[in-house]
């Protein structure tokens, strides 16, 4: 684990007697694209919102490598969009900028645009999420995620319900405008092993532990003994193109 | 049976506890934040305009039933001229406060908590903390700021109304003397008596605002049921603390200005 940009180190959290992750340590590079993979219910998402600040954990740190500094500037793309369905895909987009001290309107409506003409949104501006497609809504989340600049987003299994159809479409979407906009990717998926298309470092969290941190080839050529069992199902399955 | 009782009260002081800080800390945000005034106005039209329809007619049929029903038991005691004084001090110390109160929180109550509580099963609470936006400012204390404005007028309006309810049913209808009717209102309501009824406006907003926007923020906590259901549920309980809290409080102050 090394170059670094983000650092985890002895990250821990329970609830009640259940010990959901167990001093977990991962190193996320710098514009890179990480998954965390595991079974469902073993503390994907909570480790994304202890990250995140949404929960607080019990022990264990999260800096920029080599600083003291705290989790960065970061987004969160949450599973179902969190967009608020009373405001329009611009007011969306613009909220993040608008509360913040400083932006002025006319600056908050310029970056606006700018950002919906680059995601294909421009259209669909002024209507409320309910009157467009879910693909779409994902777009609008993305866009709210990128109006501040973040250095990390953290997706939070993005594909969740869609056909495989619309799942490879996301998985696109992801992978295009990381490379356009240049950010840093923690996704959590179960989308094996699909999502090995798309992604640089696969990290397997098992029993609260990271059990294995590798690139997917790795994975998929030599998994290792643990992994073998969570694969198997998955592994005779075509891997999409990168 | 004496443990559930502890544990019953402990849990209460606790929930107690937390709606107070929720209730401050929200208060205190609001000038901490951006477009602040723009949430307020925003904040007024739903809680005070769209409650104006509802607040008058409940206002003139209570106004009407009182004047009716203090008409007959005053001619019990040949005193009928006394309608107005009765009516007005009724309606503006008691009456007026607590029904307003009652009808703002089955209007613009049960909405606020059904709201954020669907807020935070969208994750639109957590969306707003991952973008460093303070959910309770952006939420919240524009809607508690909101009730503080416009519990008072309401009850204001309520009290209007209700007083010329009751000089529609006793003057107009039951043949009691005009002049008598307003001049014992005049000469029997005090600043006193309409500032303490704004008092209890003031505080019934404040407390049921703060348990509307409490039982919906915390709706994942203090509903047992995920989804639609836990949101109707703690939007109940939303409605049916706020009531018992009116009326609680209302006995509380009652007492205590009453005294002074």
């Amino acid at each position: 684990m090394s170059d670094a940009f983000l650092e985890i180190r002895g990250l821990s959290k329970r609830f009640g007697d259940q010990v959901i992750l167990d001093s977990i340590d991962l190193d996320i590079p710098l514009d890179s694209h990480t998954t965390v993979i595991g079974k469902s219910g073993i503390g994907k998402s909570v480790l994304l919102k202890c990250l995140s600040g949404l929960l607080t954990p019990d022990a264990g740190t999260v800096h920029l490598s080599g600083s003291k500094e705290t989790l960065p500037q970061c987004a969160y793309m949450f599973q179902q969009n969190a967009l608020f369905d009373s405001m329009t895909v611009s007011e969306n987009v613009g909220l993040p900028l608008r509360e913040k001290a400083g932006a002025s309107k006319k600056l908050v409506s310029n970056k606006v645009h700018d950002l919906l003409d680059q995601l294909e949104l421009g259209p669909a501006a002024s209507k409320y999420p309910a009157e467009i497609s879910g693909g779409m809504q994902k777009r609008v989340a993305l866009a709210r995620a990128l109006i501040t600049n973040p250095e990390i987003i953290l997706f939070d299994e993005p594909t969740t319900g869609l056909d495989p159809q619309r799942k490879f479409a996301v998985f696109d979407m992801i992978r295009d405008y990381r490379q356009k906009f240049g950010f840093t990717v923690l996704m959590v998926s179960h989308d094996v092993p699909e999502v090995f298309g798309i992604t640089d470092q696969v990290a397997w969290l098992d029993a609260g532990k990271i059990g294995y941190w590798g690139p997917p080839n790795d994975l998929i050529s030599s998994p290792p003994e643990p992994l073998v069992a969570f694969l198997n199902p998955t592994l005779s399955t075509e891997t999409p193109a990168a | 049976m004496i443990g559930r009782i502890g544990r019953k009260g402990i849990s209460f002081i606790s929930e107690f506890g937390e709606l107070t800080i929720f209730s401050v800390s929200s208060l205190l945000s609001l000038f901490r934040q951006r477009h602040a005034f723009e949430k307020l106005v925003r904040s007024i039209y739903e809680i005070g305009v769209r409650c104006i329809p509802i607040t008058l007619i409940v206002g003139l049929f209570t106004g009407l039933v009182l004047g009716l029903q203090l008409y007959y038991v005053l001619t019990k005691f040949s005193s009928e001229s006394l309608l107005g004084q009765a009516v007005a001090l009724s309606i503006i110390m008691e009456i007026g406060p607590v029904f307003t109160a009652i009808m703002i929180v089955g209007q613009a109550g049960s909405a606020l908590s059904a709201e954020i509580g669907i807020q935070r099963n969208a994750e639109q609470i957590d969306a707003l903390q991952t973008m460093r936006i303070n959910p309770l400012s952006f939420l919240v204390s524009p809607r508690l700021y909101a009730a503080l404005i416009c519990f008072p007028i309401l009850t204001a309006m309520f009290d209007i109304v209700g007083i010329f309810g009751g000089h529609l049913t006793g003057v107009s209808m039951l043949g009691v003397d005009e002049g008598a009717y307003w001049n014992r209102i005049y000469e029997s309501v005090s600043v006193k008596n309409v500032m303490d009824g704004f008092l209890k406006a003031i505080t019934f907003g404040l407390l049921t605002t703060s348990i509307c926007a409490f039982q919906g923020y915390f709706t994942n906590i203090k509903s047992r049921i995920p989804g639609a259901r836990g949101v109707s549920q703690t939007t109940t309980r939303a409605v049916v603390l706020s009531s018992i809290a009116i009326l609680a409080s209302d006995y509380l102050l009652t007492s205590f200005l009453l005294v002074k």
